[in-house]
């Protein structure tokens, strides 16, 4: 089974003065070849650039440059050719379409990546990083793929397992080489002390990684209360400050309005269980269905009180359901008499008409996610889903170890839990590590007879 | 002449291979160049050790003799790591050298279907790849339908002690001076390894008050499952601790460049687990001092070995390192320490029977596959016996995984990935070594002896009875209950731990991490053979774990079953890395799950290779 020879633009349409067309496969250099007017390009050095044109037979389509690259130093590891054009979006296209007449076939989206991964040229995180980069929309996620590729991921996770490698080295030496005192006996104390290191390690690495969640989705906010209180002001009011569109979402979820804004160049997502107006009972209990569900999805939830007004007991039941959660509670309508008892409450007072109030409430969820600081952050966040379960199955093992050794449960068997968490970061960097420990052992460790 | 099976070199991997070809019915012949090695201990006088005892009780399990002959041979015996968990302890006996191999013979020798001939084996008989016979130094052709080399350190080897370099094996014997070249014309590629022993000093020149005494174990221990002790705890012999100094260290450092290995007159590779004491004052240079252990070769010898202290310095050094250290200042050493390089084949051309890919119904097991150690040399002969039986049989083959045995762990890591240095098994090596205790041994591998006929009915039976106990043990620590009476709650708070509620059973009592069977027994009357009580403890107290490995083995498992076709051609596989690619190629390995283990080949390649296979071979299913 050869690997065919796909063939896609690899520039933005539209976007800038030269777009690119890049090759890959065993028939790259001999397609482009065929449609080339200049140096032969199979017999040209690899990595050169060359001068000539693009014809369709004796028709002069473009005039390019024409950068060939042989295996196996190339993105995909296969051989690679890019043709750099300058004749906007139509000749682009055509020279396109003329590559796949002679035999390409157009890439699927990530199909460069996925070969350069499955050629070993990448690894996982890697990989994975590129795909975010591909499909990266603001400036921040872009960095953030690219932290990734750079490897720098990679790094943190490696420095862990390092960790994670001495412990059971030393583990492993007592284990051995019972009678040898050359190795350090692993008491409880030192192991504790070397996990709970490790587990802070892992716990910064996860709430990280939800803060790269925030950056690559963006922060999902719930408007929650009852009808007439004024989510929907409010929404309006937070989209006045950043001119964002309000969209009906169709289908069944109707009754919902999203919109989007951003905050310190984050994207926020609001979600408003608009359209929920009558008072009728049964569509109200929806309507505190539907809340109820959003605030097992949200980020943050917003709840929306009624300062003209006392609490009621929807009220009350809507602010016992978010006391397990981020949230912030808005007590809106502060130009009225207030009859509302807040005491014990932490709230912030304002008005969605006057818009008072509205910035107090931008600053509380700023400092709740340190929105203005992700900026400035070393960008090492973890950006899927497989990445983050593999850190807290990692960590849940870890601290299960860590119970261990308060349990006074014996090394070897605490060791199991290591064991564990170290397979888990270590499919985390997609790596083989072969005789590594054994190696670590006896590079740190004088034993034998 | 013709035999069904002939063993080359009556070793600990010879013995085992010749006694289960011979146990399972088959003419066999074991040559030896000289019967008086037969089992010889040319190093350590132990038997056992961290994972090595574990393999002991494996080998037993399955049949084999080592255990038993250990048990009628030793003069201490010891629990290692019994301080930490069940995963990990091991049994290690002082093995005397003189008995050892005495027993062993005499076993031999009474075995139906094995006959013992003194000669040297200088050549094969092949024909169409597949082993004949073999022809010895006088000529004679000895004809046969499956061979198994043990040669150990015997092709080639070379003694070295400093710049002195000396033709031939241990003891002074005679070395193997064309089998290797034999082999290597028959395609095996050979590779040169090196090993070393420490000196032996005459007893009666030990100040042995200078010495810090190293006693055996205070219960009863077996390595065998049928077996009973059959020595006394008080008559134990004591070993003896002691420590380099610093001036053992000048004199070593002084002279360096006049020992084999830093003069540069060796070419093997040796072990890192068993470094020279010159490697290690070399290589750890703030280390004040090393550990030097001195243990008896035999009750009937007045020599004994000085652990630690292996060094291919010429003697004369020897010498003054010898009696830089306290105790010894007059101690006359009756061997000198020395080097040896010998010849082994790379193991990646062995199937995980043991059979050579080269020659079919040629098998190769201890040494000559380039491993170190007694135990780990045993557990691959009998592996290797076996599977030739079963070949000339047309059974199928047996194959031990790396969940069932450290055999299995041993002989998958060879022919899977290879070795540059002796291997020698460490616990570590066992990624599921909390299922390959020694205090299983049995249930893990017994069901396999029966069904193989390696074991005899008795020993079956043996089995049978410990599965019964051990079920009516668990099934009485379910049904009793403790009642906590004032004493019972007095004994809790003298041992400081926390009283349970009224009338819960033991069964509960023994999953808290604190509470032991002996801490139950206090209570009532449990009265089991040691290693009952130990395997019912573990089973309750780890269960946790224990379902967590064995989640990870099902994983394993899985990738075991994903075969890969033998006729597979890996040059037809795009995109795989040319590395993996070279290495499969040469490994072959049976399984995805081999194939991820081999070194060289990523994670990616095995996913081209999976999908590979699904394309390709998943049509005719």
């Amino acid at each position: 089974m050869e690997e065919d020879t796909i063939v896609a633009i690899s520039t933005s349409m539209g976007v800038g003065a030269i777009s690119i067309i890049r090759l890959s496969g065993k028939d790259a250099i001999s397609i482009a070849n065929s449609i080339f007017k200049g140096p032969d390009l199979t017999k040209v050095k690899s990595h050169t650039i060359n001068y000539g044109y693009i014809m369709d037979k004796d028709e002069i389509i473009d005039e390019v440059l024409v950068s060939v690259m042989l295996t196996p130093k190339t993105y995909t590891t296969e051989d690679v050719v890019e043709i750099n054009c300058h004749g906007g979006i139509s000749t682009t296209n055509k020279v396109l379409a003329l590559t796949i007449k002679h035999g390409a076939r157009l890439a699927e989206p990530g199909e460069f990546t996925k070969r350069a991964f499955l050629n070993g040229r990448i690894n996982l995180i890697e990989a994975e990083a590129v795909s975010d980069l591909i499909s990266s929309q603001s400036e921040k996620q872009r960095k953030m793929a690219i932290n990734g590729l750079n490897g720098r991921l990679t790094k943190i996770v490696e420095d862990i397992v390092t960790k994670i490698t001495n412990i059971i080295a030393n583990i492993e030496v007592n284990i051995d080489y019972p009678e040898y005192e050359d190795a350090i006996e692993v008491t409880p104390e030192y192991l504790k002390a070397e996990l709970e290191n490790i587990e802070s390690d892992l716990v910064k690495l996860k709430s990280n990684s939800e803060m790269g969640k925030i950056i690559k989705k963006g922060l999902d906010i719930a408007l929650i209360g009852r009808p007439n209180v004024g989510k929907s002001s409010l929404l309006n009011a937070f989209l006045n400050e950043d001119k964002a569109i309000v969209t009906d979402i169709s289908g069944t979820t109707r009754d919902l309005i999203e919109a989007q804004t951003q905050i310190n160049g984050i994207a926020v997502n609001l979600i408003d269980t608009a359209g929920i107006r009558e008072s009728n009972n049964l569509i109200e209990q929806l309507g505190i269905t539907k809340s109820k569900e959003l605030i097992n999805t949200a980020d943050l939830i917003i709840l929306v009180l009624n300062n003209n007004e006392e609490l009621t007991p929807l009220d009350k039941e809507l602010l016992s359901s978010i006391t397990n959660k981020k949230s912030i509670i808005f007590v809106n309508k502060n130009d009225l008499p207030t009859k509302i008892d807040t005491t014990g409450l932490d709230i912030v007072k304002g008005n969605t008409k006057t818009l008072d109030g509205i910035e107090p409430l931008i600053n509380k969820i700023t400092e709740m996610y340190n929105l203005d600081k992700l900026e400035s952050k070393d960008n090492t966040y973890l950006s899927n889903i497989r990445q983050i379960n593999l850190v807290e199955e990692a960590l849940k093992d870890i601290t299960s170890a860590i119970q261990d050794t308060d349990n006074q449960i014996p090394v070897d068997m605490l060791e199991i839990h290591l064991r564990s968490a170290w397979e888990k970061l270590r499919s985390l960097i997609g790596d083989t590590y072969e005789d590594e420990l054994i190696d670590t052992l006896f590079k740190n460790f004088c034993l034998g007879k | 002449m013709h035999y069904e099976i002939i063993v080359v070199g009556g070793g600990h991997a010879g013995c085992e291979a010749s006694h289960i070809a011979a146990f399972m019915g088959h003419k066999t012949l074991l040559i030896t160049m000289n019967k008086k090695n037969i089992a010889d201990m040319p190093c350590n006088p132990s038997i056992g050790g961290t994972a090595k005892g574990v393999i002991v009780r494996d080998i037993d399990a399955l049949g084999g003799l080592m255990g038993k002959v250990a048990d009628e041979s030793h003069f201490q015996i010891k629990m290692l790591n019994s301080k930490k968990g069940p995963a990990v302890q091991s049994l290690r006996c002082q093995a005397d050298k003189r008995t050892y191999p005495q027993n062993m013979l005499k076993r031999l020798e009474e075995t139906k279907n094995l006959s013992i001939k003194e000669a040297t084996v200088e050549d094969l008989i092949v024909e169409n790849a597949k082993i004949k016979g073999v022809i010895l130094k006088d000529g004679t052709k000895i004809m046969c339908d499956a061979l198994i080399l043990t040669t150990g350190t015997y092709l080639k080897s070379n003694i070295l002690i400093g710049s002195s370099n000396k033709v031939g094996g241990p003891h002074g014997e005679k070395r193997s001076d064309f089998l290797s070249d034999n082999l290597k014309k028959l395609g095996f590629e050979i590779q040169r390894l090196k090993t070393g022993t420490p000196p032996r000093i005459k007893a009666s020149s030990i100040d042995f008050s200078e010495c810090q005494e190293e006693l055996g174990d205070n219960k009863y221990y077996t390595f065998s499952h049928d077996d009973q002790p059959k020595y006394k705890i008080e008559e134990q012999q004591k070993c003896y601790l002691i420590y380099t100094n610093a001036k053992t260290h000048q004199i070593i450092l002084d002279n360096l460049n006049k020992s084999s290995m830093y003069g540069g007159y060796v070419t093997g590779i040796g072990p890192r687990y068993c470094p020279s004491i010159e490697d290690k004052i070399v290589r750890f240079k703030d280390k004040e001092r090393h550990q030097l252990f001195l243990e008896p070769e035999s009750m009937y010898y007045d020599e004994w070995y000085l652990q630690g202290f292996s060094t291919s310095m010429p003697e004369d050094i020897q010498e003054q390192m010898v009696h830089s250290l306290k105790g010894l200042e007059h101690a006359i050493l009756t061997k000198y320490a020395y080097a040896i390089e010998y010849d082994a084949i790379n193991p990646l051309q062995l199937k995980p029977t043991l059979e050579t890919k080269i020659v079919e119904n040629l098998y190769t097991a201890g040494q000559i596959n380039g491993t170190s150690g007694y135990e780990e040399a045993a557990g691959q002969g009998l592996i290797a016996g076996i599977n030739a039986a079963l070949k000339l049989q047309n059974d199928e083959p047996f194959i031990l995984k790396r969940n069932e045995s450290y055999i299995g762990v041993l002989i998958d890591d060879l022919v899977t990935k290879g070795t540059k240095e002796p291997y020698r098994m460490l616990t570590s090596r066992a990624e599921y070594r909390l299922l390959l205790r020694h205090d299983n041994a049995d249930l893990r591998l017994r069901e396999y002896g029966y069904k193989l006929k390696t074991i005899t009915q008795e020993m079956y039976k043996n089995y049978q009875k410990r599965l019964e106990d051990i079920a009516s043990l668990k099934e009485f620590l379910k049904n009793t209950k403790l009642e906590i009476t004032p004493e019972v709650k007095e004994i809790f708070t003298k041992n400081n731990i926390n009283l349970p509620l009224n009338k819960t059973s033991y069964f509960e009592l023994l999953k808290r991490p604190e509470i032991t069977l002996d801490f139950l027994k206090l209570f009532t009357k449990i009265d089991y053979p040691i290693d009952t009580e130990e395997e019912v403890s573990i089973d309750i107290k780890y269960a946790g774990y224990i379902s967590k490995m064995q989640k990870e083995i099902e994983k394993m498992l899985k990738l075991e079953e994903k075969q890969i076709p033998p006729d597979i051609d890996y040059d037809k596989i795009a995109n795989l890395a040319s590395e993996a690619r070279q290495k499969l190629k040469e490994v072959r390995p049976l399984s995805i799950g081999q194939a991820s283990r081999i070194s060289g080949v990523n994670p990616a390649d095995i996913a081209i290779l999976a999908i590979y296979l699904k394309k390709e071979y998943s049509k005719n299913e």
